[in-house]
């Protein structure tokens, strides 16, 4: 029976009250605060981030599916960008999920069919970044993360027992491709008539494909635009809302879009006991729901939601925002120079970061050089996958450098198992990093030069 | 090849350094090279063979050619990062001692307040990796691991900066002519954490320019022509932070440079009574003593803290002022420290002169600590 092999969420360290937009438009604050991607990172490096979560999980995947409707290129695929990350085989199987807050559930349920396909392994890695309009209410909703799911056959977490899945033509949400803020009709038609109307048809679906009761399920993944919103849904399918529904993060995280049915499912999963009946369902366009039965309670891939909601940085204000979501542009900053053929001949470095060894004195540095940098050794270096771990060996916090979020902290780093890497620091407090620190690599963007997207490793506090 | 009492200077020229928004680099260069020439007694005319440092505001040879009108003889353009101007000096060194010429120029300069840059800007040329590099957060870097393996902490650095502004008011040609004390030095905006704004030497403009001779002909020219006794470089990585030896706590470039030179001095660091270094930042000058072989590797702190650095110290480091106070038009450095190095051994240095000067070095670096420059004149 095909099922979750494991899954894991990813949500970005900073924060920013709902209070402090509230303050900036005179407006109310609908309470707590949402989780705001960093700067340096995207729709595609918060879903990377989830899927590096779920690396070293045996067998490697033969596909690949990215899932968000924030795609950072809307011509070039997130997917093929996990799949190089994680150093998989060109076989792979790559394609995005994207347009639709249902693009989550759908890589599922496309993954489900990959499975069926012949595929063993399917990784669905979702990210999302949305911009909700300054001043309106979705700002104050909309959050940043990531998750992913590694779904396969076999023996895993969960297995599927059903799904269903409905189309639905609605203008609910929307963005044409002029609009920078997806927008929505004004008052509760959407609530009402899209959200409630077809998300209820898809669970009631497949409850009865199933031959399930409502009261059965353990748990009910409900995505949620609004803390309000799965109430009315719950009390309408005879639902316990208070013992059945999810936590959505709503005060702590927000509505994070295609990638919220993800979130919501790997937290549910870190809970859940073998036998739980979850249910899970995206909203979009129509609606879908798949229903699982857990087989095996296991920990968490890497660290659980609710760790990763402690370990935060609250924004000072809502300008710093505006500038890592480039609400407010620098028209003087410098620009970046890249060179796309560059970054193609040395993607096996840049990407699942290789380093080489030398094979006379056996150091390991990066990037791998022709010759050795310790021993002058000319006969070419061995091939060596870096270590994401590592110690800082010195740094400085510079201001000099043009950030929009200074200083910004440059880190000699001794990886784990060897190599040197000099990258910049993120996600950090700059006063507080000092040597010796242990340190994780993150993938992140690095800059926008050439105009594309530059991603490669930054290190922040482990 | 041992350089040493093969070559002279005959005659130097310094344009005064500083923020020069009303004159062009060509002002600057046309100053220094004009000085050196009436310095050495010699029509531009004398001169056969000219190298020209700058790191990038002049390309080719026409760099220089193009602003002394010194056409038709052969002028190679030296780029060595801040290394640029001493390795100028050193090239047209070898080629007279090599016998092709017998009075050449070497001329550096740099006209950085132009572009309107904050500092030197990167120096990555990989899209990523190395990405975000300033000049200021490389040695910066190193600051930090030295503070962490000697224990010691920012104030350390502030004596530099005190000592060289002093050294600086001294010095009409230099960018500044201002005392600094330690608490202002501290209380300073911080650039690369450690390093505060006057731990780095400032963005300057200007040329400087030395005339070099066959010892034969400088004899000719003068009687007290200044003796090159030693030159070296040494280049290692320009990418230190991807070498997993490196230590951070000094730069191997600059003590092979020295070694050689002093080797080919036949002298120790002992016999110096001045030298001119490499301070861009006030670590640097710390980790220049110890790498000049001045003191022991981590002493380098208390060397300027005892006052053994000071002019009537054990051996004067930067009299000038320094590039922190005379500044650092980058391609002039190299060759406005043997400007000073000459100044101090034709004992004309004014109110900072090393007394009864003899023997001098002047130590320029360049990238990372990645090109070491060492020169050491003797005024007999």
């Amino acid at each position: 029976m095909p099922g979750v092999l494991a899954a894991a969420a990813y949500i970005p360290r900073y924060r920013l009250p709902r209070e402090l937009i509230a303050r900036e438009w005179g407006g109310q604050s609908a309470g707590g605060e949402k989780a705001v991607a960093n700067h340096d990172e995207d729709s595609l490096t918060l879903a990377m981030s989830a899927a590096l979560a779920l690396e070293g999980q045996g067998e490697r995947p033969d596909a690949v599916f990215f899932a968000t409707t924030t795609s950072p290129y809307t011509e070039k695929q997130g997917a093929a960008t996990i799949a190089a990350v994680l150093d998989l085989p060109s076989a792979t199987r790559t394609a995005d999920f994207t347009d639709t807050l249902r693009a989550g559930t759908s890589a599922l349920l496309a993954g489900l069919d990959t499975l069926a396909g012949g595929a063993r392994r399917v990784l669905v890695a979702a990210g999302e970044c949305r911009l909700g309009e300054p001043d309106s209410i979705v700002e104050q909703n909309y959050g940043d993360a990531g998750a992913a799911v590694l779904l396969g056959g076999g023996a895993g977490r969960a297995e599927v027992i059903a799904t269903h899945s409905i189309a639905d033509e609605f203008l609910g949400t929307w963005r044409t491709r002029e609009q920078e803020f997806p927008r929505s009709f004004p008052g509760a038609f959407e609530a009402k008539y899209g959200y409630g109307r077809v998300l209820g048809e898809a669970v009631k679906g497949v409850l009865a494909k199933a031959e399930v009761s409502p009261e059965a399920l353990a748990t009910v993944v409900l995505p949620t635009p609004s803390p309000r919103a799965p109430q009315a849904i719950a009390r309408a399918l005879g639902l316990d809302a208070k013992r059945q529904l999810q936590d959505s993060f709503w005060t702590t995280v927000g509505d994070t879009g295609a990638a919220q049915p993800l979130l919501m499912l790997a937290a549910a999963l870190e809970r859940a006991k073998a036998g739980d009946l979850v249910l899970v369902a995206g909203y979009g366009d129509g609606a879908d729901a798949l229903l699982l039965r857990v087989t095996a309670a296991a920990a968490a891939a890497g660290p659980t939601v609710s760790q990763q909601i402690e370990v935060k940085r609250t924004l000072p204000s809502y300008g710093r925002y505006a500038r890592f979501r480039k609400l407010v542009r620098k028209e003087s900053a410098a620009s970046d120079l890249s060179s796309a053929v560059v970054m193609f001949r040395d993607r096996k470095e840049l990407l699942p970061l290789y380093g080489g060894k030398c094979p006379k004195c056996g150091t390991v540095q990066f990037p791998k050089h022709r010759v050795c940098i310790e021993c002058a050794h000319p006969g070419g270096l061995e091939e060596v996958k870096l270590a994401r771990r590592g110690k800082l060996f010195t740094f400085t916090n510079d201001y000099l450098f043009e950030s929009p979020d200074p200083p910004t902290s440059h880190a000699v780093i001794d990886l784990e198992g060897g190599g040197r890497l000099y990258c910049q620091l993120t996600d950090c407090e700059p006063e507080r990093v000092e040597i010796d620190m242990p340190l994780e690599l993150t993938f992140r963007r690095i800059h926008e030069g050439g105009g594309f997207n530059n991603y490669f490793w930054k290190a922040r506090p482990a | 090849m041992n350089i040493r009492d093969r070559v002279a200077v005959v005659g130097v020229g310094c344009s005064k350094f500083g923020e020069h928004y009303e004159r062009s680099a060509e002002d600057l260069v046309v100053e220094a090279a004009f000085e050196a020439y009436a310095d050495a007694g010699i029509e531009p005319g004398r001169i056969q063979a000219a190298w020209v440092g700058t790191l990038e505001s002049g390309f080719a040879g026409t760099a220089l050619a193009d602003y002394l009108k010194c056409f038709d003889i052969p002028i190679t353009r030296v780029e060595n990062y801040c290394a640029s101007g001493m390795d100028a000096f050193r090239n047209a060194c070898m080629a007279v001692a090599a016998g092709m010429y017998d009075c050449v120029l070497a001329l550096g300069f740099e006209k950085l307040r132009d572009s309107g840059r904050r500092g030197l800007g990167t120096f990555g040329k990989h899209p990523v990796v190395g990405y975000g590099t300033t000049a200021p957060s490389l040695f910066a870097m190193a600051a930090n691991r030295y503070f962490k393996t000697y224990g010691v902490t920012k104030e350390v650095l502030a004596k530099v900066a005190v000592k060289n502004h002093h050294n600086g008011t001294m010095s009409p040609k230099a960018h500044f002519q201002m005392e600094v004390s330690e608490e202002q030095v501290l209380a300073a905006p911080i650039i690369c954490s450690p390093l505060g704004l006057f731990d780095c030497c400032p963005t300057t403009d200007g040329a400087a320019a030395a005339i070099v001779c066959s010892r034969e002909v400088a004899r000719s020219l003068r009687p007290d022509a200044i003796l090159v006794k030693g030159l070296g470089l040494s280049v290692t990585s320009g990418e230190p932070y991807l070498k997993p030896g490196f230590a951070y706590t000094g730069f191997p470039a600059t003590r092979q440079a020295a070694q050689s030179a002093y080797e080919q001095a036949g002298i120790t660091p002992k016999d110096l009574d001045l030298a001119e270094v490499h301070d861009c930042f006030t670590i640097t000058e710390i980790l220049n003593y110890e790498d000049l072989g001045l003191c022991a590797p981590g002493e380098g702190w208390r060397y300027v803290a005892d006052g053994r650095a000071a002019i009537g110290g054990e051996v004067a480091v930067n009299p000038s002022g320094g590039l922190k106070s005379f500044g650092h038009p980058i391609g002039a450095t190299g060759v406005r420290m043997i400007y000073e190095v000459c100044q101090q051994l034709w004992h004309k240095a004014g109110a900072r002169q090393v007394k009864d000067a003899e023997i001098g070095l002047a130590h320029n670096l360049g990238g990372p600590g990645a090109v070491g420059c060492v020169t050491v004149l003797a005024n007999s």
